[in-house]
């Protein structure tokens, strides 16, 4: 029996292969983890060389560039999901956001840069590092709006429309209730992605932090905890201990990322299961 | 009442127009990026040979030499050698788990994925530089460990993800049909997954590669911190060089917006947006394929 010997060997070789992906990622952040927490204290976060600043402006930007993205990309996406005829316009819609989704962050970052701190003349901003990374997230949050909204059953909104409501008011009270859950995961998954982005925020928001800590002023410029990573290891800053500072800045940065993951978006995977009567 | 109705009409046909406006302003993002990204770079030839740009190797701005062979180069190798190695490997892992991982297991995977999509690149880039390139200098006993095969190796694990997730999605939409037909005529469960199962899915395999080769080509952060950033055309897989992306972040800051240098940079990452665009269109023909089978 050539073809049961052969079944039983490839079948290992595919559980070995998912075993190693699982040991990766493990093997991952347990090292950046190990590495990175033993530098965690108070003068790591608040000190001169601390990363508090940067913490700050990276939840600073993800907030304003989710305040730009949101309402262009959910309005996109119930546009492509509920009214989007089948037509040339909107071939071109569909196309733009796939376009979009898989342009390379750098070009975004360049892009800004010519808009923001050449065209505008503000220099590197915590205002335009935002609007341009609210343009990488814009492709993500249509998809995700448009799946959610899809999800929902038909006959729910034909009940509504059946009772005299009409397609606003539907949207507003039926379909978008239901397709919250859906919603906040991709949200959160957009968010998650956002905070860790880089190259976009190099060339937009700079690398430098504010003298004052917790600058609230969008033009200041705004160096998040990804670009500190990155310029730490880059040019690291005689008299600091910068290796320290990136294993600490790591690993703040993967617990962020595991809590956008697993604390919120998992448990919301599970209420919306068990609303969709899944 | 006629009032409230007549407003609620209105509210009706303001918020369709509002919605519409911002799927058009989607389009109008993308069509203004490839305008302006495109004048800044295409500027470049006003000063320098197109012919140079694609063909040298000679990068040297500073006595008008931009031949940019190394960086195109660099980019398309480390890509080559991120698929190479992440594809199958990825493929393996998407075939387990829509086929024969239990459902415990596979509603573990699937987080799983999503967080390794979820590591920033820097962090990637980081455990690069502080693990993979020492490793690489001690077995391959070369001078840095800097180079495309660091790169390729970070970009294998990077571009996991996509192609384990659109990958298991297209084969767990293949009709069950198919796999009953098959083992009812006495195929083992291998012989099912090689002979009718991947065969079917080919063209949903294609886009999660071709997505993957976009991810790869446009990755920054991480290849930036492992590539070794020397402007000289790889020697080997394990000596300094550059890719268009690594060179952009490296040079940009040095150089004057509007100079010709600064241009070519920008036609560096014009390229990289033509590539993007390109491979979406692939996309784009290998799910029609799949369509029509």
């Amino acid at each position: 029996m050539k073809a049961k010997q052969r079944d039983y060997v490839a079948t290992g070789l595919l559980w070995l292969a998912a075993l190693a992906v699982i040991a990766l990622l493990g093997w991952f952040l347990a090292f950046i983890l190990a590495r990175g927490l033993p530098v965690f204290d108070l003068e790591f976060f608040i000190g001169k060389d601390g990363v508090g600043a940067q913490l700050f402006n990276s939840f600073y930007i993800l907030a304003l560039s989710l305040l730009f993205s949101l309402p262009v990309g959910l309005s996109a996406g119930i546009y492509l999901a509920e009214y989007a005829p089948a037509n040339k316009l909107t071939d071109l819609i569909r196309l733009s956001t796939e376009s979009l989704a898989t342009v390379p962050s750098i070009v975004f970052g360049l892009f800004g840069m010519i808009i923001f701190v050449n065209l505008l003349g503000l220099g590197f901003t915590i205002i335009g590092g935002a609007a341009t990374l609210a343009l990488l997230n814009l492709p993500i949050l249509v998809r995700v709006t448009e799946e959610a909204i899809s999800a929902v059953p038909e006959s729910y909104k034909e009940a509504s429309l059946a009772l005299g409501a009409n397609m606003w008011q539907t949207l507003r009270k039926v379909i978008l209730p239901t397709a919250l859950p859906g919603l906040t995961t991709g949200i959160t998954l957009v968010a998650g992605r956002a905070l860790g982005e880089t190259a976009i925020l190099i060339f937009t928001g700079g690398m430098n932090v504010s003298r004052h800590m917790f600058d609230v002023n969008p033009l200041a410029a705004g160096e998040t905890l990804a670009v500190h990573l990155f310029a730490v290891q880059s040019n690291p800053l005689p008299g600091t201990n910068a290796e320290q500072i990136a294993d600490g800045t790591a690993a703040l940065l993967i617990i962020v990322v595991l809590i956008f993951n697993l604390c919120l978006s998992l448990p919301i995977r599970r209420y919306q299961k068990r609303l969709m009567g899944k | 009442m006629a009032n409230r109705k007549s407003s609620v009409k209105l509210t009706n046909q303001l918020s369709k127009y509002f919605f519409l406006s911002c799927a058009v302003l989607v389009s109008l993002i993308i069509i203004s990026i490839v305008w302006f990204v495109g004048v800044q770079g295409l500027s470049t030839f006003r000063q320098a040979s197109v012919l140079e740009f694609f063909t040298g190797t000679n990068w040297n701005p500073e006595t008008n030499h931009y031949g940019a062979l190394t960086f195109i180069t660099g980019s398309l190798a480390t890509t080559a050698i991120a698929i190479i190695l992440g594809g199958p490997f990825g493929l393996a892992v998407a075939v387990f788990m829509a086929e024969i991982a239990p459902a415990k297991i596979r509603s573990l995977m699937r987080p799983a994925t999503d967080l390794f999509a979820g590591i920033p690149s820097v962090v990637y880039g980081y455990v690069g530089l502080t693990v993979f390139i020492d490793l690489i200098r001690k077995t391959t006993h070369s001078a840095t460990g800097y180079g495309l095969l660091a790169s390729g190796i970070v970009l294998a694990i990077m571009i996991l993800p996509t192609v384990i997730s659109i990958s298991e999605d297209s084969l767990r939409s293949l009709p069950n049909t198919y796999k009953e037909a098959s083992l009812a005529l006495g195929a083992t469960r291998w012989q099912t997954i090689w002979k009718v199962l991947l065969p079917a899915a080919t063209p949903g395999v294609l886009t999660a590669v071709i997505l993957a080769m976009a991810r790869a080509i446009g990755e920054t952060m991480a290849v930036q911190m492992v590539i070794g950033n020397s402007s000289r055309f790889p020697q080997s897989l394990v000596s300094p060089t550059s890719t268009l992306t690594s060179n952009i972040v490296m040079e940009m800051g040095n150089t004057p917006f509007g100079s010709t240098w600064n241009n070519a940079l920008f036609m560096m990452s014009f390229i990289l947006l033509c590539i993007s665009l390109l491979l979406i269109i692939l996309v784009r023909s290998a799910s029609r394929k799949g369509e029509s089978h």
